[in-house]
């Protein structure tokens, strides 16, 4: 079978699509929260650092009460602290955003390194601890090829594609989304009507901690039902592409996220299936592919986008 | 005057006091005692001839890190990526030492090592170029080519270059390319490769305060607009300092095959250190005669660190969680510095 026929192959198979959702629900979260974030005017490349905590936080949540949305919501409350970490040195003490990010993805690396032993005996990985079920919608179900797509999913998915919407329509729609655009575009002029810049960047950083550490979540108890340490593996980085791509607006990101999800999901279904004898030997050069995908993203080289114009600059109050 | 003079060196040192201070919290909230954990920590970096050479050992590279790091810094660009840049120069200095055979050593070394750079300084000029003509941010930019590096790595050992069967490796490099080992204690063979770093710290303190190129790199990263505005070309001086900053990562990776067992290339990313570069450089303020004693202190605590999870049963992974302490403390720390600058420059004007 030629690549052209197995790809051909993939594309009409339903399996595919639903792959390239699962794949895109962790990108799509964080990706949002990079919105909300940069759109107030503060970078977060910290995103990669509050996923792995939210998809830490909620395993060991699930571990202690058996109840896997219990530990979803720790995961959202320890997502909000981390980030506001981030909003405090970059808002209060107009820090360099990217150190302090960086020092914040360090820090989540570290901290579920080092709580793996001591909570769950051993390193690497955890056992199975417990996952949210697929969400079945029985109607949806019986109709062909969009019922094996759309039929019987995590419900992650449906609340990411949900989020969407709805930070679309705060963001364009409502005086609180004007505000956050306002404050990212020209803080100076922003603060003379009477906006408060701080606390407008504020809800957008702790926004982007909610976001991402339910994207974080998604991977752990919406997927795997275990934490791997480093299981993020560069996702955080992915979805400030996607959200670049979008040109930081909601609807933007997920369509890029969906993008990156199809490449995953090609990538896994050619190196599952037996259509094309993909040897051990080749499989980091698949691997590689969702990365220089983003890198020519990020690069620019499929249209331009132009950021908020205050993105990273930190507001001092005359 | 005299206060501003110990500034410097005073925010570095209390971040990484407070970093161990609530480092030591997480050790009690496990049940440990952090007293006996510092001093198992300070005994395994220092406590012998052995564990000091193991030090110095781990240093040596986290010296080139650190100085590719903090070279960018100086010079406005945030390079992350010298991670990649660090497998990609011992990827392509170890596939010209293998080869290495008949050359003799003192032709041999310098080829070794300057490929190694050119390999890595080639990895960093990629996401020079694109921060230089597209804008791409070099954060982003240089972390996927961190990821790109990792699996073309893997790639070469369990390809091209495969040798054997087990974990995947490439053949030992030649014997000639070997650094002469300066010092044996025991099993730690200590080599030339941290006078070669030292030198190079040098060499880069040299380029940065008694050179027009150094003056002119310090002006973009200090105001690139007036840099511009000064007749200094920043994309010029971006793709530049890019190819420096890599090109020092890349010899860290390349000194590390030529200097320690097994010299062979792994694959595997370089457990770190490319990342550890950040943290020497703002402990040592960007500074190179800093960043050789930051470089030694993080080396102590990862040496110290390993004998802490052998002897008191703690996760070494407690000096990650320092190292991102010390990185967002002096990031908030750095703004502090700027408050009292222009407030005293305020001060001045009213």
């Amino acid at each position: 079978m030629s690549w052209i026929e197995a790809i051909f192959s993939i594309l009409v198979n339903p399996l595919f699509y639903k792959l390239m959702l699962l794949s895109a629900t962790p990108l799509i979260f964080a990706s949002l929260g990079g919105v909300y974030s940069e759109s107030t005017g503060v970078t977060n490349i910290a995103l990669e650092g509050i996923m792995l905590m939210g998809a830490f936080v909620s395993i060991v949540f699930t571990q202690i009460t058996g109840n896997p949305w219990i530990g979803v919501l720790v995961a959202v409350i320890v997502g909000l602290g981390f980030s506001w970490l981030h909003a405090w040195a970059s808002i209060r003490w107009s820090a360099n955003q990217i150190v302090s990010a960086t020092a914040l993805i360090i820090i989540a690396q570290g901290i579920t390194s080092f709580l793996m032993k001591p909570i769950f005996g051993h390193e690497g990985q955890t056992d199975f601890i417990g996952k949210i079920g697929d969400f079945e919608i029985p109607f949806l179900k019986k109709i062909p090829f969009i019922g094996d797509i759309f039929g019987e999913l995590s419900p992650f998915v449906y609340i990411a594609l949900g989020l969407v919407a709805l930070s679309w329509f705060i963001m364009y729609k409502t005086p609180l989304g004007l505000r956050m655009r306002a404050v990212g575009e020209n803080p100076e002029a922003a603060d003379t009507l009477g906006i408060d810049v701080y606390k407008t960047r504020y809800f957008g950083v702790l926004m982007s901690g909610v976001l991402a550490s339910l994207g974080g979540a998604f991977l752990s108890v919406g997927e795997l039902g275990r934490f791997v340490e480093n299981m993020i593996h560069g996702r955080g980085f992915i979805a400030l592409a996607a959200m670049i791509l979008g040109n930081w607006n909601p609807a933007g990101a997920m369509w890029a996220a969906l993008l990156f999800g199809a490449a995953e999901a090609m990538n896994l279904q050619l190196q599952s299936s037996s259509i094309v004898s993909v040897s051990a030997t080749v499989k980091p050069l698949f691997n590689m592919l969702p990365f220089v995908v983003t890198l020519i993203v990020v690069g620019g080289f499929i249209g331009k986008t132009r950021p908020p114009a205050a993105d990273g600059i930190p507001y001092e109050k005359e | 005057m005299n206060r501003s003079k110990l500034y410097p060196l005073l925010v570095p040192t209390v971040a990484v006091l407070i970093a161990l201070a609530v480092a030591s919290v997480i050790i009690i909230v496990i049940g440990k005692n952090p007293i006996t954990a510092y001093a198992v920590m300070i005994k395994g970096a220092f406590g012998g001839a052995e564990q000091l050479a193991n030090t110095i050992v781990k240093m040596t590279p986290l010296v080139l890190t650190g100085l590719a790091v903090g070279f960018g810094f100086r010079a406005g660009v945030f390079n992350i990526g010298a991670e990649g840049q660090m497998a990609i120069g011992a990827l392509i200095g170890s596939m010209v030492a293998i080869n290495m055979g008949a050359v003799p050593s003192i032709i041999s070394i310098p080829i070794v090592i300057i490929t190694g750079m050119l390999g890595g300084a080639l990895w960093a000029s990629i996401a020079g170029f694109l921060k230089a003509f597209t804008g791409a941010h070099e954060v982003i930019s240089t972390i996927m080519l961190n990821w790109i590096a990792a699996n073309l790595a893997s790639f070469m050992v369990t390809g091209p270059l495969a040798v054997g069967s087990g974990t995947p490796k490439s053949p030992e490099i030649a014997e000639s390319a070997k650094l002469p080992i300066i010092l044996k204690v025991q099993a730690t063979e200590l080599s030339i490769g941290i006078i070669i770093a030292v030198v190079v710290a040098i060499i880069m303190q040299i380029i940065l305060e008694r050179t027009t190129m150094g003056y002119e790199l310090k002006g973009v990263g200090f105001n690139p607009y007036a840099a511009e505005y000064g007749g200094i070309s920043i994309k010029k001086s971006i793709i530049l300092t890019m190819a420096i900053s890599g090109a020092l990562a890349g010899m860290a990776g390349i000194i590390d095959i030529m200097g320690v067992p097994p010299h062979r290339f792994v694959g595997e990313l370089t457990g770190g250190r490319g990342f550890d570069g950040i943290t020497i450089a703002l402990i040592g303020r960007n500074n190179p005669v800093g960043i050789i004693f930051a470089a030694l202190l993080i080396a102590a605590l990862r040496t110290g660190s390993n004998a802490m999870q052998i002897s008191a049963q703690i996760p070494d992974d407690i000096v990650i969680i320092i190292q991102g302490i010390v990185i967002f403390l002096v990031a908030a720390e750095r703004i502090v510095a700027t408050i009292i600058y222009w407030k005293r420059k305020r001060g001045e004007l009213a």
